[in-house]
């Protein structure tokens, strides 16, 4: 079994988040793999445990700090890291980092082939959830998304789906991309013998060139999308705070039935 | 004159309120045409999307489970759009991205309102749990725009919309994927989560008891909500979840008892119109985000709200 997990470098959810000139503020201090992405490393390395053989890459695409993210991986017990970053990919859309993102892929594949890509249900900046269905459609596999319980028999993928309507199996052909949600797993802790050897593990750093993909077709060039602006969001004014001594549930009424709310 | 394609969002066969929304944008945008997919609708439904301005209600009879059926049957409905507009769910998101894959149109999701400015779509969005706002210029020509539900506010068009069916047909296109079982979610009474006008939410200072919370969002024709607290310890199922990886809400009135106010949560609910907190701890992160907020019991609290809002009500 060959996994490939993807791991986004994102700012910290309790840094103050921020954007300069329309794009995330990312450093390597209070930047951290995308939690949502420990579940896919924990997905694939249980995944490669109940198969009794395998391995597990991790890929992250940004800029230079996003090494953090695989490290974290590394850390968590994958064996392989790779890091594609390239000053050509800043600003990319969805459908640019899809598309480089399946270059990295392919390129895996050139050593041999690949059973499963897995990805985080979601990307705690952008949050858009649209990442996995793009590199499915971009790698031309199928795809099961948002599985809060994967197994994998037969050459085919099986998962469960919590929506909001209904609960659902699905079941795909690999080799296919599979994102996972935080009820998906519990994931591990990393101990300190894996820790130790993630410092020295080799991290392989791909370039566009490297992966044969047009620097125009990518980041803020090949973007649909793109942010004219971004500030902070006006605190809320008139916040009130009243302590319950007595009538705090009137005084609670009250202001609704003020608002109109009530 | 720009044509905007609204994916009708509908449940039993009745429209949502959220699509009634989305019909509104639409307008704002161009001339909305409706897309139905699913078995013909009920007249009523025409005439309510007609009454929100549609001009035309295009159906495809197609599935919604695989994103790539439902991204062809889309496709078919809306070759004319510039503009598509879909209410933002984890489903939708799925849907529009094969869509933008096969039609190279640039796509914002979790939108909370869009316009046209020298010829393109641009988007505003609340992001990092609300505390920044975004302008998305989309440079295609083609644009697709998730909106989240309560960011419009639904008004019918003064001159209602021709409303004409158009069948469209698709060939259904192969997909890898099947689905082997489906398990419809048990639906309370009263509005989905998503839609819902109003969320009362309770977190681990219910000690797993709802029956207050359930009183306060019935009285004030809300839904609802939970904590990831509360639905790990089983006290309600996972759908009421509320957070950045449950159900992300933007009510106009959104209240949390018993709830801390942990960055997951915020995620999902600090865009919300009206906050509104009741909490023991003076010091939990919820009273930075609350518009009233009550330090105090919700076993007190909600009790005396409600009977005051009663009394009030009676007059
Ligand atoms: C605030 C904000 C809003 C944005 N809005 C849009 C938009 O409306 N439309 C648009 O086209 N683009 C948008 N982008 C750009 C988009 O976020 C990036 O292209 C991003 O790399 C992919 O989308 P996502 O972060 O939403 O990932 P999601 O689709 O939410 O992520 C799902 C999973 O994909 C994997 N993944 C995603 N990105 C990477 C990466 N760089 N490296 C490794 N793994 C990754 C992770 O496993 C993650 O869990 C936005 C970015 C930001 C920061
Ligand atoms: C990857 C990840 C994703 C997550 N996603 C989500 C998510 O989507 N949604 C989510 O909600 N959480 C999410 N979480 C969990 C989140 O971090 C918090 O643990 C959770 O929101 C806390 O729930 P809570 O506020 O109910 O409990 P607590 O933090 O324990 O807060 C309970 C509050 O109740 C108050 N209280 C106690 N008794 C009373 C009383 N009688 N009257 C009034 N107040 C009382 C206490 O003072 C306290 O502030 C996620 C966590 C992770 C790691």
């Amino acid at each position: 079994m060959r996994i490939l997990v993807t791991v986004k470098h994102v700012p910290d959810l309790q840094s103050q988040r921020s954007f300069t000139g329309g794009r995330v503020t990312r450093t390597a201090d209070d930047g951290t793999m995308n939690e949502l992405d420990e579940h896919a490393v924990e997905a694939a390395l249980q995944l490669v445990e109940a198969a009794g053989e395998g391995e597990v890459y991790a890929l992250t695409v940004g800029g230079a700090d996003a090494v953090v993210a695989v490290r974290k991986a590394l850390q968590l017990g994958v064996q392989h890291a790779i890091h594609v970053s390239d000053d050509a990919i800043a600003d990319s859309d969805v459908f640019g980092t899809a598309k480089v993102m399946a270059a990295a892929v392919r390129k895996v594949q050139d050593e041999a082939p690949l059973d499963l890509v897995i990805t985080g249900m979601a990307a705690l900046d952008g949050l858009t959830s649209m990442l996995p269905t793009a590199l499915a459609a971009e790698l031309d596999w199928s795809q099961a998304t948002l599985a809060s319980a994967v197994s994998v028999a037969g050459g085919e993928v099986t998962v469960e789906r919590h929506l909001a309507d209904a609960h659902e199996t699905v079941v795909a052909p690999l080799p296919a991309v599979v994102s996972v949600t935080d009820e998906a797993n519990k994931p591990r802790y990393p101990n300190f013998k894996l820790i130790m050897a993630a410092r020295k593990a080799p991290v392989a750093l791909w370039s566009l060139a490297d992966l044969g993909v047009d620097p125009a077709s990518v980041g803020r060039e090949g973007a649909r999308t793109v942010v004219v602006d971004a500030s902070p969001a006006p605190p809320r004014e008139n916040r009130v705070t009243v302590t319950d001594t007595g009538d705090g549930g009137t005084q609670l009424a009250d202001f609704l039935i003020e608002k109109g709310l009530a | 004159m720009t044509t905007v394609a609204v994916l009708i969002d509908h449940r039993d066969g009745e429209v949502t309120r959220p699509a009634l929304e989305a019909l509104t944008l639409a307008r704002s945008l161009g001339t909305p045409v409706a897309v139905w997919l699913g078995s013909v609708p009920s007249a009523d439904a025409v005439a309510l999307v007609g009454d929100y301005g549609a001009t035309e209600v295009r159906v495809v009879d197609a599935e919604m489970r695989l994103a790539g059926h439902a991204a062809a049957a889309l496709g078919a409905a809306l070759e004319d759009a510039d503009v598509v507009v879909v209410i933002s769910t984890f489903v939708t998101k799925e849907i529009v991205t094969r869509l933008a894959m096969a039609t190279g149109a640039g796509v914002v999701v979790d939108a909370a309102g869009a316009e046209i400015v020298d010829g393109r779509v641009e988007t505003v969005q609340t992001v990092f749990a609300a505390t920044w706002n975004v302008r998305t210029r989309i440079h295609t020509e083609r644009a697709i725009v998730g909106i989240r539900p309560n960011t419009t506010q639904a008004v019918p068009a003064d001159t209602p919309g021709d409303a004409v069916i158009v069948p469209v047909t698709v060939d259904r296109p192969a997909t890898r994927e099947r689905v082997v079982a489906v398990e419809p979610v048990e639906r309370g009474a009263g509005v989905p989560l998503a839609e819902a006008p109003v969320v009362v939410s309770g977190g681990r200072g219910t000690g797993g008891d709802y029956a207050l919370v359930t009183e306060l969002a019935e009285l004030l024709g809300g839904a609802v909500g939970a904590s990831r607290d509360a639905t790990d310890e089983g006290w309600i199922s996972h759908e009421h979840m509320v957070g950045q990886t449950g159900t992300t809400v933007t009510p106009a009135l959104y209240v949390a008892a018993g709830i801390s106010g942990a960055v997951h949560h915020r995620g999902g609910m600090q865009a919300s119109g009206t906050i509104v907190c009741i909490n023991l701890d003076p010091d939990a992160p919820i009273f930075e985000i609350s518009d009233f907020g009550v330090v105090g019991s919700l076993f007190d609290v909600i009790p005396q709200a409600i009977a005051r809002i009663r009394e009030h009500r009676a007059g």
